[in-house]
């Protein structure tokens, strides 16, 4: 096959931050799917202001990591965690090596998912709440199930998303796409 | 992600997202963006350095802190440790980006949305 991948980089030896949509695009071409992904795009962008401090405010996180609760083999996930688009709950206080994450679509020639504080900083805002840079974390953070079509993320991810953001009374919204 | 951070400060709540892939997020257009340029996976750090994902979030609220419109992207400057060779094989057929199983486990996805659907 003599595909030519026009979002290489370094065409004059130069080395930059990759270009996902062009090396995705052709990626899916040379393995034989033709309609290429549209991208979600906006001109405008919406904007809310902080309404408190930082030192007042209470977090939440976001992730798209797919991270569960340690189950014993053989025991089915919750239908929520596997429902493409929907949006999923975990107890933020439960212990970090009881979590993993399930997500396959990452580096995995150049990195791992075994430190989740490396893609979910759980432990990393409970130092910012233990300083005083934050107020407070929410009693969960939650996980949406990605789906690749934007009307499904934006008629039900994020709905159910803000709806957690609102049940938890959170400040402010921390996003950990993986 | 970027559409929910959308969504979310439509409604009020102010967002930040730290990613990797940069183009994408932009492209979307977000209120604030730190950009962390490391392999797809680790947007908060390379895994076990606790003080790189402390700046990394650290940077995260700052940002939410000191954005006063839309669009307001950071890049860390920061280097993965084991250098940019990851940036030439990601996403090509020399080094697929699913295995074989995780193909299926795609389109098993797929076909599972489809189902959701009908």
């Amino acid at each position: 096959m003599s595909l030519v991948f026009r979002s290489k980089n370094g065409e004059d030896g130069t080395v930059t931050y990759v270009r996902y949509m062009d090396r995705i695009r052709d990626y899916y071409v040379s393995q034989g799917y033709e309609k290429p992904y549209r991208w979600a795009h906006f001109e405008e962008v919406p904007f809310t202001p902080l309404k408190k401090p930082l030192s007042e405010s209470k977090v939440t996180l976001l992730s798209t990591s797919d991270v569960s609760v340690r189950r014993p083999e053989g025991e089915a996930l919750p239908v929520v965690e596997t429902t493409v688009g929907d949006v999923y709950s975990v107890p933020w206080n439960t212990p970090v090596e009881d979590l993993y994450s399930r997500q396959e679509s990452f580096d995995r020639y150049a990195t791992s998912l075994d430190d989740l504080n490396s893609y979910l900083p759980l432990t990393r805002l409970e130092e910012c709440v233990e300083s005083g840079r934050i107020g407070a974390v929410t009693d969960h953070f939650h996980n949406v199930n990605r789906g690749y079509s934007q009307k499904l993320m934006n008629d039900t991810s994020a709905p159910v998303a803000l709806e957690k953001c609102r049940d938890e009374r959170a400040d402010i919204a921390v996003l950990t796409p993986v | 992600m970027s559409l929910v951070a959308r969504h979310l400060e439509e409604n009020g709540i102010p967002t930040v997202i730290i990613g990797a892939a940069r183009d994408i997020v932009e492209h979307c257009g977000v209120p604030r963006f730190v950009f962390v340029d490391f392999p797809l996976g680790s947007p908060c750090g390379e895994p076990y350095d606790v003080a790189m994902q402390q700046r990394i979030v650290g940077a995260a609220l700052d940002l939410l802190e000191t954005a006063t419109a839309p669009r307001t992207s950071v890049t860390m400057p920061l280097a993965w440790t084991k250098g940019d060779a990851w940036k030439e094989t990601v996403f090509t057929p020399e080094q697929p980006f699913l295995s074989g199983d995780q193909v299926k486990n795609w389109e098993a996805r797929k076909q599972r949305y489809r189902e959701q659907k009908a």
